[in-house]
């Protein structure tokens, strides 16, 4: 099955979604970064997958992240939340890059809401490097087949490896 | 011309503002976890993210994680449109009673945010502009600051779906 909004792979063929799985201890280190940033653990944030410039995050439903208690669907922000954490992980994980970025700017478009009870999987590519900025798009989807809940686009600060601080 | 019903106590007036206030805000899981509240100034709405560890999204630095702020701001877009709504309900006397149920939240259709500088473990202010609210769609600004007004740790503009209104 095609998916038009599915992150492509960089023209390297490196970032391919789920294709190039990172070594176990790669994984196990990435993940213990995540899990050590106070506000991704608390919302139960949980790596799933990383890559050359990829990564694939996920965060549980949970009462305190609802947006709208009349329907439980949860809150836009938290979804941003979602994108950001996977996206900077997808720029840190670029095999040209030193592990360290912030974010410049960061666009979410909301396709649709997020079903009540469901996990959101975001799945993040860093697509384009220049020598100071990192270019990401990412996706986020609940456990429903087709319109992903939303997409992103966003800019990082990029500091490549060995170079030498400005 | 005659017949000019005298003024309100403006006790009575400021109680029921607040009421609307509250009720708009305490609707929203997300922002009580997060630990935003408003000050209200006549119409005008500042929204104070207190700042909590639970925030942080880098420890190293230590710095309000980007998900949070990005969420701050939506948080503060979505109540200040909803609010500059409501405001016009209440002074027209439409919403006098409040046991009137409000009108759902606007939806957000895209939000992007620029990230000025980090955010410090400190508390933090937004407040929001709507510089165009119609019958279906609206557009907003929002700045945030921590310890000066003039120096902005972010902003967003947001596109909003209005909801339903009989």
């Amino acid at each position: 099955m095609t998916d038009k909004y599915r992150p492509r792979p960089t023209p390297t063929g490196a970032a391919e979604a789920g294709q190039s799985p990172a070594h176990p201890d790669i994984v196990r280190i990435a993940r213990q970064f995540i899990e050590a940033i106070p506000f991704s653990n608390d919302v139960g944030m949980r790596l799933e997958q990383i890559g050359d410039g990829f990564a694939q995050i996920s965060m549980p439903y949970s009462e305190k992240l609802v947006g709208d208690p009349a329907t439980g669907v949860i809150h836009g922000g938290a979804v941003s939340a979602l994108m950001d954490t996977c996206g900077g992980a997808a720029v840190m994980a670029h095999p040209d890059g030193a592990a360290a970025t912030a974010t410049l700017d960061l666009r979410i478009d909301y396709m649709r809401a997020a079903r009540p009870g469901q996990r959101i999987m975001a799945t993040a590519e860093c697509y384009h490097v220049a020598r100071s900025v990192a270019f990401m798009r990412a996706v986020a989807r609940d456990e429903e087949e087709g319109t992903p809940v939303a997409t992103a686009t966003g800019a990082f600060t990029f500091e490549r490896k060995g170079a030498r601080a400005p | 011309m005659s017949g000019r019903p005298k003024p309100e106590p403006v006790q009575v007036v400021k109680e029921r503002r607040d009421r609307a206030l509250k009720r708009l805000v305490e609707g929203v899981p997300y922002s009580q976890f997060l630990g935003i509240s408003f000050d209200r100034r006549g119409d005008e709405l500042t929204g104070v993210l207190r700042f909590s560890d639970h925030l942080i999204g880098n420890p190293q630095v230590p710095a309000i994680h980007g998900g949070v702020t990005a969420s701050f701001l939506e948080v503060t877009a979505l109540i200040g449109l909803s609010w500059s709504w409501l405001w016009d309900e209440m002074e027209n006397g439409r919403l006098a009673d409040d046991t009137v149920e409000l009108p759902r939240l606007p939806k957000t259709i895209d939000f992007t945010v620029d990230y000025l500088r980090s955010g410090l473990p400190r508390d933090a202010y937004a407040r929001a502009r709507v510089n165009r609210r119609g019958r279906r769609y609206a557009s907003v600004h929002v700045e945030a600051w921590q310890d000066h007004r003039d120096r902005l740790f972010a902003a967003a503009t947001g596109h909003f779906l209005m909801p339903d209104t009989a």
